[in-house]
């Protein structure tokens, strides 16, 4: 699983890409978590434009980095949510918690 | 043509089995010509028992999962069975949030393959091993025959 990211201002954008598996997860927490220690950003967002399949463990992945915002009292928000991805995060509910756009 | 079709895969509880389990499955159903939609809900559903397997029922080891899946009438049915720890109570397991896992664990996994799948079972008991069973129909398109 890649990763890339980009920092706008304090807006720090992290671009999943693959498959989000229980295979992948805890590197990819880990990976994102590194990246906002690194930039401390006040708002952070994970881009979904290139994840083909995620299952439930791409819900913990997103559950990891929006407590991880919390803790430095910053937000998560997902964008480029679509297709498989969108209907795993929906059946969870993650709308109500994790903004979409 | 014969109207059941039946295949068998064993392999070992290693997590980079779960995209080979999802992947092989998915072009076994192929031969239903899914939807790209239903073909994702089946890959999903398989993903998350087989990481059931690999998380809950072999936490410590390596042992064997054994799926099956059976093309019948438009439908498939597909089991999931591993020979280990196994549930007390799969009540629980299947409640949403609900986890034994670390914090990379989200405990949706039934949750979602109960709302992927037409139907789903559970048979387990502890130290015996977990089956889970399931089915999806397949929409009959409109461009067919």
């Amino acid at each position: 699983m890649k990763m890339t990211s980009y920092l706008q201002g304090r807006q720090l954008t992290v671009a999943l890409t693959g498959e989000i598996d229980h295979h992948v997860a805890k590197t990819l927490i880990n990976g994102v978590a590194d990246k906002i220690d690194t930039f401390l950003p006040k708002h952070c967002v994970l881009d979904f434009s290139d994840v083909a399949f995620m299952d439930s463990s791409g819900i913990a992945v997103v559950i990891n980095a929006k407590r991880h915002m919390e803790l430095l009292d910053g937000s998560l928000s997902l964008q480029n949510v679509s297709g498989q991805p969108k209907k795993v995060l929906d059946a969870a509910g993650i709308g109500r918690m994790v903004e979409m756009v | 043509m014969q109207e059941t079709n039946v295949m068998k895969l064993e392999f070992d509880s290693l997590s980079v089995n779960e995209s080979f389990a999802r992947g092989a499955v998915a072009c076994f159903a192929a031969q239903l010509d899914p939807t790209l939609d239903e073909l994702g809900d089946i890959k999903t559903a398989v993903s998350e028992a087989v990481t059931n397997c690999i998380v809950h029922a072999y936490p410590d080891s390596i042992g064997k999962i054994l799926i099956k899946a059976k093309l019948d009438k438009g439908a498939i049915e597909i089991s999931v069975r591993d020979w280990g720890r196994g549930m007390e109570d799969v009540e629980a397991a299947m409640r949403p949030m609900y986890t034994t896992g670390g914090s990379d664990r989200a405990g949706m996994g039934f949750t979602i393959m109960e709302s992927f799948m037409t139907s789903l079972s559970v048979k387990s008991a502890p130290d015996k091993g977990t089956t889970v069973t399931m089915k999806r129909r397949i929409s009959k398109r409109a461009s067919r025959r």
